[in-house]
């Protein structure tokens, strides 16, 4: 660091879960006017860290000093009051409140909402993020969501701002206008604690970085100075496997989805609109785009949960659009719905009786609507011994699992089933490094031996690495496919919606 | 039967007499629904204050005394309700029918010794001149203070939770109670309370039936008061000013149909009877059949809050 | 400071463990509240608990009461019971129970003076159906309209009340009453009555079904797919989707599994203990059977304990009354407390409780 003055220093932090030290003795510092990231895979303690910093969660033991003075905040006011401000990963909206609303919450003392509002139309003009006060929070888009969190950290004009992994929910073009506006930030002094485990944006924007494994500090470097390679090395601490596959055709088309629409199915959900898509045997076909596009529609759409015409959907020439989750399993279409726990898997069951909720009927697990239990157990057990599931048994609760062997077992439970057209949705989304990896590598296996298969991400160095073909959700709407191969981050972001209404930030540099 | 006996500004008068109970009572599940907490103990609170009050007003002749001790009655009913689902995070579809039914018992118990008493009369507010305006007098400005209270309460809420910051809070809690722990509200201590201002608000309810509407003691007198006061919340679609109309609907009909059984008309007494609930249904049907997909309730209602971290 | 902490799984010990200590929680805290009505608090407890049981004086009379008492609260809660783990709250039971009772008896009453074997099978069919028929409306108006099942089939106990009262004094009325309130006894009724199957024991039609209920429900929720969906239904509701299930039918199901177990208590109750409809025939059972479906932790081998442990505080409680004056609202007081005791206790099943260090920086 050039600067000797520092805004935040942290030395020492410590925070034990029981099971589990999040932060083990945690130290770095940011100075004013610099983007400092905070890297690490999912699970290393990042979110902990800087929950204490805003006043969330005690530290058990270590310092923090904020401006050269002791800094310990009781809560997240105490934090607001003393300059710190926070961009929350999963939003700290209110979806039945408007845009005044939401800010004037997340504020010490907000002035009268009519001042209020010409504030928020004002400064959002300013940088580029504009926003409408009076528009309900629930009929907005993931970025429209997250302006207004930034928005409301900046009203508060903040020393520091915490963003937490904040470019998930935007398209490349976004992330572009975002980071001219973080930096626009910084050249007027902000300190900004940038989270994140993509590696490409940190060495774009940032100019220190502190990253941590397993609550550790692992080691604090200018990330321009090293490597995407060594940066991910650093942060998962082992060589990452690279998913293989070999070079295959595409068999005949199996799955074919014309003329798809649903209305939204709750207040704040996304309707489809006249969806098609064709998929092959042997093909990967990756689904990318900002969550709350239309994805979870589109997955139940597909796995039977929400029923449409019989003609929408056809698989292998015959009509399935009117038919449940059972009838379709029954014809060898599966799927891997994006939640974990609650959806893909009920929390407070053992992973037998997980097994036999999708697996009944291709595992012949019920006879008469009598369950076969030993046999149910038997297929948690193949699941658990073939995707590495670190579990101590079948009969363990699902939500005592780590979200990366959940997600495998998950996973694992409908390839066992040997699916004709498997769909996932999000099959990496919190899980670890190396699990992903294994998840990824799956996939692929499963279409290599023939099996079609849709991957719905948001990551889009994912759907790269696997799909055959890629198409984007926007809005409820899908693009038609274009082959993977060859397409550059310009054009996916394109496809993606672009940069919808953000603009440059408007004040002078 | 008698039709002419039925003298329509005394109807209307006793409708707003009969309706003030479920004002209070629904005014204060309102509050407690919109910080996102469900509360189905609301008869046995009522049930609490009604015996409160009254033994209260009995002993000490006053009935502003029993006014307010039936709203710490129901209060502290309501706050058994709070710390079991708030700090020990119990089911608050079972922990609300467990106060209802321990109401019932424990009113029951206290009441024994004030049975066929009559309790200190609740004056009607002196309005001079306005009380003598004909219709207009009798209907609006003949009542006693608690009606008027009642009245002041719905608009004390709704500006509280339109204008207030604190308003604001609370609904911010019932729609999204991470959300709000995550920006430092103290979610617990918020749906507390709301819990026992709803308390109070069902107790004072309940007072208002023993003190002046019946006005006696007798055991389970509430006779499902506070069943209708959960269906008005839903009806008004958890707004202030439409709890009031729900309240003025189902007293109307109440009033109605014992001013019917007065005039005998040939429909049997027990198809009368009924008619409020049967009513209350209908309207629950076609509230729910017209609310459906729409994001009227408050989200959180009825969910579990603990702070993982 | 105390702070909770979720447990990764459900604890075994403390899922058996809570309704004891809630149970002893409550005997404590009643007894409190007995020494503050100027009772003995360890003779109260003791004439609930102990004396109906083992008293020389007055178990002759009390043990078969157990049965009589704890078969309809047992076949209400099973019902309860799988609409609870469903997330299908029906706490409308004392209507059901009430209508079944109507059905039952009218269907009796219709056929009197015949002496046929067939009424009595066909009483306890139309009861059934009864009950069925009012949860229904819940059930339906649930489906079609998405009306809260809590409220709907609450406020149908007044109505069914109403109903029980027109029934009393009006279409079911003994001729030959002296225009008393009530029908005609159908314990005196041989071809519409539900004797005491074995004397002495209490056990009647009614104690059989509710045995029947206990294992039937046994089996359908540990070794059939319905069971698997109704437990994973009020778990998961998402997850019980995906896995295949119809929402819609399963609320149908519940409400009317629970609807037709509260009518066949009401017409085994009609057609025994009770032996008439009259204006004050229900007397709280569809309610306390919600106490007991919580005690038993929704398990229908813990309803069957905590039926009966109910029946005896209901048993208890009359001998109480009756030898130490202690108010009949007393033993109400008492039931609910039990309930709250469980609830509270219930938090120690999936947290674990630290005492933790106020952590400081």
């Amino acid at each position: 660091m050039t600067q000797t003055a520092e805004l935040l220093r942290i030395d020492g932090l410590t925070k034990a879960y029981p099971g589990v030290v999040a932060n083990d003795n945690v130290g770095f510092s940011v100075a004013p006017g610099k983007v400092h990231a905070l890297l690490g895979e999912n699970g290393a303690g990042k979110s902990t860290l800087v929950k204490m910093i805003y006043g969330l969660v005690r530290p058990d033991s270590g310092t923090m000093h904020l401006r050269g003075a002791p800094y310990a905040p009781a809560t997240p006011n105490a934090a607001r009051a003393a300059g710190v401000a926070m961009v929350f990963q999963h939003f700290s909206l209110f979806n039945a409140l408007d845009v005044a609303e939401n800010i004037a919450l997340g504020m010490e003392n907000p002035p009268p909402r009519r001042t209020l509002s010409a504030r928020i139309r004002e400064v959002s003009h300013e940088y580029g993020l504009p926003l409408d006060p009076t528009r309900q929070v629930g009929e907005l888009s993931a970025g429209e969501r997250q302006r207004i969190e930034i928005i409301r950290c900046l009203l508060q004009d903040p020393k520091l701002l915490i963003m937490d992994e904040p470019t998930s929910v935007l398209t490349p073009q976004e992330v572009e206008i975002l980071f001219r506006t973080l930096r626009q930030l910084a050249a007027e002094g902000t300190a900004i604690l940038y989270i994140s485990h993509k590696l490409e944006e940190i060495r774009d924007l940032c100019d220190g970085a502190t990253i941590l494994r397993l609550g550790k500090v692992v080691a604090n470097c200018n990330p321009r100075e090293k490597s995407a390679r060594e940066l991910a090395e650093l942060m998962v601490g082992q060589t990452l496997h690279t998913p293989s596959r070999d070079a295959r055709d595409a068999g005949a088309q199996v799955l074919s989805v014309q003329g798809l629409s649903l209305p939204a199915a709750h207040a704040f959900g996304t309707a489809l609109k006249d969806i098609a898509l064709n998929l092959c045997a042997g093909e990967v076909l990756g689904i990318g785009g900002v969550a709350g596009n239309g994805q979870d529609e589109l997955l139940s759409a597909l796995s039977g949960e929400m029923v449409t015409t019989p003609g929408a959907i056809t698989l292998n020439g015959a009509p399935i659009g009117d038919k449940g989750p059972n009838a379709r399993r029954a014809l060898g279409l599966l799927t891997a719905p994006e939640e974990r726990l609650g959806h893909a898997a009920a929390p407070d069951m053992s992973l037998t009786e997980n097994a036999m909720l999708t697996g009944a009927q291709r595992k012949n697990l019920v006879h008469n609507g009598f369950l076969n239990w030993r046999a149910a157990r038997q297929f948690a057990e193949d699941i658990i011994k073939k995707f590495d599931v670190r579990t101590p048994g079948p009969g363990n609760a699902a939500r005592a699992l780590s979200g990366g062997n959940l997600q495998k077992f998950v996973i694992g439970r409908e390839i066992l089933q040997h699916p004709g057209v498997l769909v996932v949705n999000q099959p990496t989304w919190g899980v670890d490094a190396s699990a992903a990896a294994a998840i990824r590598q799956a996939l692929l296996d499963l279409a290599d031996q023939g099996a079609a298969v849709i991957v719905i991400s948001q990551d889009l160095d994912e759907l790269m690495e696997i799909s055959d073909r890629f198409c984007a959700m926007n809005e409820g709407t899908l693009s038609p496919a274009r082959p993977a191969q060859g397409l550059s981050v310009e054009d996916i972001g394109l496809m993606l919606g672009g940069a919808h209404d953000m603009e440059v930030a408007h004040v002078g540099g | 039967m008698n039709l002419g006996a039925i003298d329509p500004v005394l109807l209307i008068a006793s409708l707003m007499v009969a309706s003030t109970p479920i004002i209070l009572a629904a005014l204060g599940e309102l509050v407690v629904e919109k910080s996102g907490v469900l509360n189905l103990g609301v008869e046995g609170m009522m049930i609490t204050g009604a015996i409160c009050g009254f033994a209260v007003a009995v002993e000490t002749g006053s009935p502003v005394l029993g006014f307010v001790l039936a709203a710490v009655g129901g209060a502290v009913m309501a706050l058994i309700f709070g710390i079991l689902t708030q700090y020990l995070l119990s089911n608050q579809v079972a922990t609300g029918l467990a106060l209802t039914l321990f109401g019932l018992g424990i009113s029951a118990m206290i009441g024994q010794g004030y049975r066929g008493i009559k309790p200190p009369a609740t004056p009607k507010l002196d309005m001079g001149p306005l009380s003598d305006l004909p219709v207009v007098g009798r209907i609006l400005f003949s009542h006693d203070w608690m009606v008027y209270f009642a009245l002041a309460l719905v608009a004390a809420v709704w500006a509280f939770l339109k204008f207030t910051r604190g308003g604001l809070i609370l609904r911010a809690v019932g729609e999204s109670h991470d959300a709000a722990h995550a920006l430092g509200y103290k979610v617990v201590r918020i749906r507390l309370a709301a819990i026992a201002f709803g308390g109070a608000c069902a107790g004072m309810g309940g007072a208002y039936i023993s003190l002046v509407r019946v006005p006696q003691w007798t055991d389970g007198m509430t006779a499902g008061a506070g069943w209708i006061a959960l269906a008005i919340v839903v009806f008004s679609s958890w707004r202030a000013g439409r709890v009031l109309l729900g309240a003025y609907l189902f007293g109307g009909i109440t009033v109605l149909q014992l001013n019917l059984q007065a005039a005998g008309v040939p429909v049997p007494v027990e198809i009368l009877s009924m008619s409020p609930f049967v009513i209350t249904i209908i309207v629950l049907v076609i509230m729910s059949a017209t609310q459906r997909g729409a994001a009227v309730a408050p989200a959180m209602l009825g969910r579990i809050f603990h702070a993982s971290s | 400071m105390i702070r909770l902490e979720k447990r990764p799984e459900p604890s075994k010990v403390w899922t058996v463990a809570t309704p004891l200590v809630a149970v002893l929680l409550t005997m404590v805290a009643g007894g409190i509240m007995f020494a503050l009505l100027g009772k003995d608090p360890v003779a109260a407890i003791r004439t609930i608990f102990w004396d109906p049981l083992f008293d020389p004086q007055f178990a002759g009379y009390s043990r078969p009461q157990l049965l009589v008492k704890a078969g309809p609260l047992i076949l209400i809660a099973i019902g309860l019971s799988l609409g609870f783990r469903a997330g299908v709250w029906n706490i409308g039971a004392e209507g059901q129970y009430i209508i079944g009772a109507i059905c039952g008896a009218s269907v009796a009453l219709a056929f009197y003076p015949a002496d046929l074997w067939i009424i009595f099978p066909l009483m306890v069919a139309a009861g059934a159906l009864g009950g069925f028929a009012w949860a229904m409306i819940p059930g339906i108006l649930r489906t079609r309209f998405n009306t809260n099942e809590i409220l709907v089939s609450l406020l149908l106990v007044y109505v069914a009340e109403q109903i029980l009262a027109s029934m009393a004094l009006g279409l079911l009325r003994n001729p030959e009453g002296g225009g008393f309130p009530g029908s005609r006894n159908l314990q005196q009724y041989g071809a519409a009555s539900n004797p005491e199957l074995i004397a002495g024991t209490g056990m009647h039609w009614g104690v059989v079904a509710a045995f029947i209920a206990v294992i039937f429900a046994y089996i359908l929720l540990n070794r059939h797919m319905t069971g698997f969906h109704i437990r994973l239904a009020g778990q998961s509701p998402r997850a019980a989707r995906f896995a295949g299930v119809n929402p819609a039918r399963l609320v149908l199901l519940c409400l009317g599994l629970s609807g037709g177990l509260a009518g066949l208590a009401g017409v085994f109750e009609v057609a025994g203990p009770a032996g008439q409809i009259s204006i004050d025939f229900n007397i709280g059972y569809g309610f306390t059977a919600i106490i007991v479906a919580f005690l038993g932790r929704l398990h229908p081998v813990g309803i069957l304990l905590a039926g009966l442990l109910m029946a005896l505080t209901y048993i208890g409680g009359e001998l109480a009354q009756f030898m130490l004056g202690l108010p009949a609202a007393a033993i109400q007081a008492f039931q609910g407390m039990l309930l709250f005791f469980l609830l509270a206790v219930d938090v120690l099943t999936n947290y674990r409780v630290r005492i933790g260090k106020g952590a400081t920086v």
